[in-house]
């Protein structure tokens, strides 16, 4: 009988933020890139929950809560300047955002 | 046993979810595979006793935050190709490298650790997530950072209408 432990979900969590972080290094649309942050944010709660309910503490949910929070507040703000970035550039590339120029 | 058929079935949804994230060619697809990745995890957090985490993943996640993002993908156009060639040589092979050899190790990391032999809640006080045990430490030891979150939502809040607004009848060239 296999029994499904803590560190299996830490290794999910591992996996995820992996695939999250290659797509931030491969892709080059800056929507993408976003959406590999959320990625890498969850893979990061899962380990949260995981761990709390393997130690027998609910303050990994509570944490979780608050990247939650944090996440939605980051996702408003940042898809606000990629909409004022592709409104002057008509471009969500991120290579074409090298020059450092208004 | 029902954790284990769950965590397969989902664990391999989620990990698909997240290779269409990065391999799509297309946004609209990038963002279903999110979901779906997104969504498993919410399956996860119920197995894992976090019920009100489980809720407001779904709500939050896969409901608000996708559809802001698909918003924002029709907005910004989808029929664009992207330009993957690179400005540094060979950077996609070293980072896909690196990606593998990360994860690899983490992962060789937890199953070879003492972490991996914890036992999920068997002994002790079950850390069951409902709205009335997280409300409890959340208004109690959490209070200070909660109130903090909300200064937070407010700043992000009025920070997006800042960025998106501009006046009707002016033009990007006029602002430059």
């Amino acid at each position: 009988m296999i029994e499904v432990t803590a560190g299996w979900y830490l290794s999910l969590a591992a996996v995820l933020f992996s695939i999250g972080l290659l797509g931030i290094l491969v892709r080059r649309n800056a929507l993408i890139m976003f959406m590999c942050v959320e990625l890498m944010l969850n893979a990061v709660n899962l380990t949260f929950v995981a761990a709390g309910r393997a130690l027998g503490n609910l303050e990994g949910q509570v944490a979780v809560f608050f990247v939650l929070v944090v996440a939605a507040a980051e996702v408003v703000v940042g898809l606000a300047i990629i909409v004022a970035i592709f409104r002057r550039r008509e471009s969500a590339s991120v290579d074409e955002l090298a020059t450092l120029r208004g | 046993m029902v954790e284990l058929v769950i965590f397969v079935l989902l664990g391999t949804g989620a990990i698909a979810g997240a290779l269409s994230v990065i391999f799509a060619k297309n946004p609209v697809y990038a963002a279903m595979g999110l979901l779906g990745t997104l969504f498993s995890l919410g399956v996860f957090y119920v197995v894992n006793l976090g019920h009100l985490i489980a809720a407001v993943q779904v709500i939050v996640y896969a409901g608000a935050v996708l559809t802001l993002f698909l918003f924002v993908i029709m907005m910004i156009g989808v029929d664009r190709v992207e330009d993957t060639s690179e400005t540094i040589r060979y950077q996609r092979q070293l980072v896909i490298g690196l990606a593998a050899i990360l994860g690899v190790t983490i992962a060789a990391l937890v199953i070879g650790g003492e972490f991996a032999w914890v036992p999920l809640a068997v002994d002790g006080p079950i850390p069951n997530g409902t709205v009335e045990n997280i409300a409890g430490i959340m208004f109690t030891d959490w209070l200070l950072p909660f109130e903090v979150t909300a200064l937070l939502l407010t700043i992000g809040a009025a920070g997006a209408i800042a960025l998106a607004y501009y006046a009707p009848g002016t033009s990007v060239e006029d602002a430059e």
